[in-house]
């Protein structure tokens, strides 16, 4: 968010228009709340946590939800909303991390496809094509078999699954602004064609490349849950929300919250970043608006 | 039509030679044999066992061989299940998937187009929202957690229908195929009200209207077919999803699968079927992406005409 601030202090109509419209759609602000709240929670975790990440009590075993346990235990008598907190840390980064190598690469292929256009573009874009009809899902888990399962090639794995909308996006949006009288100018004064897409069409496609970001963060983190849940993503001693979901679901019948709270956290976020991206579209991106 | 058809399936080609190749080497950079990882085995042994799977040969020997057998539908043995070969294990999954995958689109697609269509009908009104709102629930709520909470709710609590299995106590195949039907639900709802909203507003449907037509048949008999376009493009891809998800709703139901087949082979470090079943899967993939695309220019004339001039 603190692109749209930024810009908004130099006077730009266009982040000034795009936040009343976002203030006034309550979901995507009440998106919006939530995401901070996570964020908040999760840098501030290793302070806030109400017990030691680590720490059991075998004696205890696993509880319902009570008032030294907010949310209960699990079956080694660890704090669920302490665990729910340290793994929240990790699905949230994931998500964060994955999302900007899918950033990095999709802008810069999008916008050098679309800037340099020609045989180059077609050729890039035939790429494109060709890693869409892959089975990415199972290249994930082949991924995660041939190199073991390491955290640094999970982010990897996923930002190279999913940079290619990112790339067709910006490649459009870089197509139109190409032949607009700025960037025509920019040439006779002699700039570089780097300086020219690192100044002037990349900060003019920021509108898209900001709506479609908080969009892929969910899937991210979906992807990453999924893996986890499968046991092929996250390992122990680490822990996610996807991981904490696949214990529970081993223990469902006798403990039954341990399967809800960190169900409801994860769908509530992906709820929360979904809701974010659908206003931060009617407000920023009017031509791809949902109807 | 044909000719379109025809150089979707040349272009095919080199994809699938992309998948085959990138898998073949992946597998084979992997760190570790597949023998190594057991028992202290006398090193004969690991030879005549290597020359079994022509793993003493140079890695572009064996990669000529491999293309060899696939290209005559021969996926070669498994690793961990000595005397079986991958073929097997496939046929042996397939059925349950393939039939899982089948209820889970039936699911999808009633209850989505129907949630689409009732919305687009009346839109920002309560008959919109109502379903909509219920479409994102969908897709905030992951198969691995729906299915888990279907159970418990009407499997363990309500005990209305079975917890697991495949096809031996009547009804067991009824929350799979809701787990893994919801999601696409979820996004074909809000594909067919999209696409139904765009096709309401032509002058076409004005023309219906005029002429005193029942709203049921302006809906059935004109608008569907044009407003169900986006869906039919997205039946490739979502069944790409299909298969992805159907490795976690296998794995929660004990569905004896392709999909859990898959992931035990990962945790077995099964090579050749890892190899094998990517292989298989690709071909699947890129078959229905074609299939669906052929659909959806069979139901649009406008982008028959362009794919016509085109080619």
């Amino acid at each position: 968010m603190d692109d749209l601030q930024v810009m908004e202090e130099q006077g730009s109509s266009l982040w000034r228009d795009a936040w009343i419209k976002l203030s006034k759609n309550y979901l995507a602000l009440f998106g919006l709340g939530v995401i901070v709240l996570l964020c908040i929670v999760s840098l501030l975790t290793p302070w806030i946590a109400p017990y030691g990440y680590e720490e059991q009590d075998l004696m205890l075993g696993a509880t319902a939800p009570s008032l030294q346990h907010w949310l209960g235990t699990d079956i080694f008598g660890r704090d669920m909303l302490t665990r729910i907190m340290y793994g929240g840390r990790v699905s949230l980064m994931v998500g964060f991390i994955a999302t900007a190598v899918a950033l990095v690469i999709g802008v810069l292929w999008g916008a050098i496809a679309g800037f340099v256009g020609g045989r180059v573009d077609a050729v890039m874009m035939r790429i494109v094509d060709i890693m869409y009809a892959l089975p990415f899902m199972i290249f994930i888990v082949l991924l995660m078999v041939v190199f073991g399962r390491n955290i640094l090639l999970l982010f990897l794995a996923i930002g190279a699954v999913e940079w290619l909308t990112m790339a067709r996006i910006v490649r459009s949006q870089v197509m139109s602004l190409r032949k607009q009288e700025f960037v025509e100018a920019a040439y006779s004064l002699g700039l570089s064609q780097w300086t020219i897409i690192r100044r002037h069409i990349i900060p003019n496609t920021l509108g898209p490349v900001i709506v479609y970001t908080t969009l892929t963060i969910p899937s991210v983190m979906l992807l990453e849950a999924f893996l986890s849940f499968l046991g092929l993503g996250i390992q122990p001693p680490e822990s996610s929300w996807g991981l904490l979901i696949n214990y529970g679901v081993e223990t469902m019948e006798e403990y039954p919250w341990l399967l809800i709270f960190p169900g409801v956290t994860l769908s509530l976020t992906l709820f929360a970043l979904n809701f974010l991206g659908d206003g931060l579209r009617d407000a920023l991106d009017p031509r791809t608006s949902k109807d | 039509m044909l000719r379109f058809a025809f150089n979707r399936l040349l272009q095919a080609i080199p994809v699938l030679l992309i998948v085959i190749s990138a898998t073949f080497f992946l597998v084979h950079s992997a760190p570790g044999g597949p023998f190594s990882a057991d028992k202290a085995v006398p090193p004969e042994v690991i030879r005549a066992l290597e020359a079994q799977y022509n793993l003493d040969q140079p890695l572009w020997q064996q990669y000529i061989s491999y293309l060899g057998d696939v290209l005559q539908g021969d996926l070669g043995p498994s690793f961990k299940y000595s005397g079986r070969t991958v073929n097997e294990l496939i046929a042996a999954g397939l059925p349950a998937t393939a039939e899982l995958a089948m209820y889970a689109m039936l699911v999808a697609l009633i209850i989505g187009i129907s949630a689409g269509v009732l919305a687009a009908m009346r839109p920002n009104t309560m008959q919109d929202y109502l379903p909509m709102s219920a479409a994102m629930l969908g897709i905030c709520m992951p198969s691995f957690l729906l299915g888990p909470i279907l159970v418990l709710v009407f499997g363990i609590h309500l005990e209305w229908l079975p917890v697991s299995g495949w096809g031996d106590i009547p009804g067991d195949k009824i929350l799979p195929a809701i787990t893994l039907g919801t999601g696409y639900a979820a996004y074909i709802a809000r594909l067919s009200r999209g696409g139904m909203l765009e096709v309401l507003s032509q002058d076409y449907i004005r023309t219906a209207r005029a002429k005193g037509l029942s709203e049921p048949l302006i809906i059935f008999k004109h608008a569907l077919r044009g407003g169900l376009i986006p869906v039919v493009a997205f039946l490739g891809p979502a069944f790409a999803g299909l298969l992805g998800g159907s490795f976690v709703v296998e794995t929660i139901f004990q569905i004896p699968g392709l999909g859990r087949f898959y992931v035990q082979a990962a945790f077995n470090r099964d090579y050749t079927m890892i190899l094998g079943m990517t292989v298989f899967f690709a071909t699947l993939i890129i078959l229905f992406n074609l299939l669906s695309d052929m659909l959806a220019l069979w139901l649009n004339p406008k982008l028959r005409q362009q794919a016509g001039g085109d080619s």
